[in-house]
């Protein structure tokens, strides 16, 4: 589905990026960890279009994507629910939904809608609140809500547990489960490796712009370097 | 009585700062930019319906037209081929170019029509009215102005809250990188933003042409400045602020005018702004963006 061969991003003259490839199928779960710097975002904002690499390719669904504009890609079935959620903070709940469904025709968004208030009760209760307002699980739900209104069929997620209680934590990363199991194909970036490889069929162990290991997660998570470096200790 | 007319006054010229300043507010909202050209649109709007007036003989409502028509056209082709190649650069630049824009429109106008003040024909449809025996007057345009600007207010905020497009605009406001994950053109965002601010500038040449019904290619100018300051008056990037910052310093420069001078009519317009920003530097109706991680 998503397939990145070799890209090499810089911002200005650092080379952040430096020759990383991956791939994700269709119905997966993959995830992308590592420290803080590693280039996870990155990488994540170079496959939406919002920074441009200087060399490689990256193709969604067989077709390069590399010069097509980051808002023509949500229409291909890419949604991107980025890194600090991203939300607009002084519009409502509800239009923080709609506008997750701009690429769709208003007719066919209100069943969306309620879908997301059925996996997000909590939204449909703060559907006229300024986004600003919810609490920081609750603004994590809209920001994935809201990226599923546009029917991915790839979802990257950047950080969903940042700064979240372990609770909250364990309800998104079901969530995550959940709209794999009804078909979604998730790539993941996270620093919470032991989640992330605990839902994730495959895992990248990304160290300052390369990819260190790539492997089954259950093996990942019997690696010793990855313990030592990720996991917290042996 | 006097007071009450000289206050019906301020509300009117007030509303013609309004309408320019909801285009300075709707572009830097938008685009971030301050659009210092703005001013001259007004002046091409006046002139346009000038034009449509007295050379094709038009009447007002299809002259307005228009004039709205070209302005429309103008601001989309000077976002285009002005603005959006620097869309990138620092925002001095930016600056230094809408300057640069409006010193090619008046140039340009001077060309086309030259220094000699044309006299404009109001295009206001009702008369003046009388009250309390004559004792209280009300002239049509100004009401016709206030009409006009509670109309365009009320479309306005129907646009921004209720349609596609006026989400699209919030949303490009507030994060231009998230809009464009959630398959928002920034670059048509934009253009529809100046679009919309040109077209509302048209109206502004054509009330401001009828109220002061001389039209020379520096007509703009003053205006699109106290517009200006009247949308940071309001809190600038704000509809409501440009609203309510644009009728306030209609009524501050009329009632300046009226009861203390009326040479320093624009220097007391001008401290108020001062006073009232050392206290609220965000103006009256800005916010502080609040950032929560």
């Amino acid at each position: 589905m998503l397939t990145v061969n070799d890209i090499h991003v810089y911002y200005d003259n650092i080379h952040a990026i430096k020759g990383v490839s991956f791939d994700v199928k269709e119905g997966e779960i993959v995830t992308l960890i590592g420290a803080n710097g590693a280039g996870k975002s990155t990488i994540l904002k170079t496959v939406s279009g919002l920074l441009k690499p200087r060399r490689g390719e990256i193709r969604f669904l067989d077709e390069p994507i590399v010069s097509v504009a980051p808002h023509k890609l949500v229409s291909k079935g890419l949604a991107h629910c980025a890194e600090g959620r991203r939300l607009f903070l002084q519009m409502t709940v509800e239009e923080n939904l709609e506008i997750g469904a701009y690429t769709r025709d208003s007719g066919e968004i209100e069943d969306s809608i309620a879908d997301v208030y059925d996996r997000f009760p909590r939204l449909a209760e703060r559907r006229r609140q300024h986004a600003g307002s919810l609490s920081g699980g609750e603004q994590q739900m809209l920001a994935m809500g809201r990226a599923i209104m546009s029917k991915p069929r790839l979802l990257m997620l950047d950080e969903p547990s940042m700064g979240l209680a372990p609770i909250l934590v364990e309800q998104i990363f079901d969530i995550i489960a959940e709209l794999n199991a009804s078909g979604t194909t998730i790539l993941l970036v996270e620093q919470n490796a032991q989640m992330a490889l605990s839902v994730a069929k495959r895992g990248y162990v990304l160290e300052t712009g390369r990819i260190l290991t790539a492997a089954a997660s259950a093996d990942l998570l019997n690696d010793d370097l990855v313990k030592k470096a990720y996991l917290g200790g042996a | 009585m006097a007071f009450l007319s000289y206050l019906i006054s301020g509300i009117s010229l007030g509303s013609i700062y309004a309408i320019i300043a909801l285009g300075y507010t709707m572009v830097y909202g938008i685009a971030k930019m301050l659009n210092f050209a703005h001013g001259d649109v007004i002046m091409v709007g006046g002139y346009m319906a000038y034009m449509a007036t007295t050379e094709f003989g038009w009447s007002p409502l299809p002259s307005t037209l228009f004039a709205m028509a070209v302005c429309t056209l103008l601001g989309v082709l000077i976002e285009q081929f002005a603005y959006k190649p620097l869309r990138r650069a620092p925002s001095l630049a930016v600056l230094i170019t809408a300057i640069g824009v409006s010193y090619f429109l008046q140039n340009a106008a001077l060309l086309l029509w030259s220094a000699n003040p044309k006299s404009f024909t109001s295009v206001v449809p009702f008369g003046t009215l009388r009250l309390f025996d004559g004792r209280l007057i009300i002239s049509g345009t100004a009401m016709f102005t206030i009409i006009i600007c509670i109309v365009i207010i009320v479309g306005l905020s129907a646009i921004v809250h209720r349609t596609k497009v006026g989400k699209a605009m919030r949303a490009v406001s507030e994060d231009r990188d998230a809009a464009q994950l959630m398959g928002v053109s920034v670059n048509r965002t934009i253009s529809t933003t100046f679009a919309i601010g040109s077209a509302l500038a048209a109206i502004a040449g054509v009330l401001l042409s009828s109220a002061y019904p001389i039209l020379m290619p520096t007509s703009g100018a003053m205006p699109g400045i106290k517009a200006f300051t009247a949308a940071v008056f309001g809190g600038i990037g704000s509809i409501p602020g440009a609203f309510l910052g644009g009728i306030l310093l209609g009524i501050i420069e009329i009632l300046g005018k009226a009861y203390i001078s009326t040479q320093l009519s624009d220097a007391i317009v001008f401290a108020v702004l001062i006073i009232i920003l050392l206290v609220k530097p965000t103006g009256l109706l800005g916010r502080k963006v609040l950032v929560k991680v």
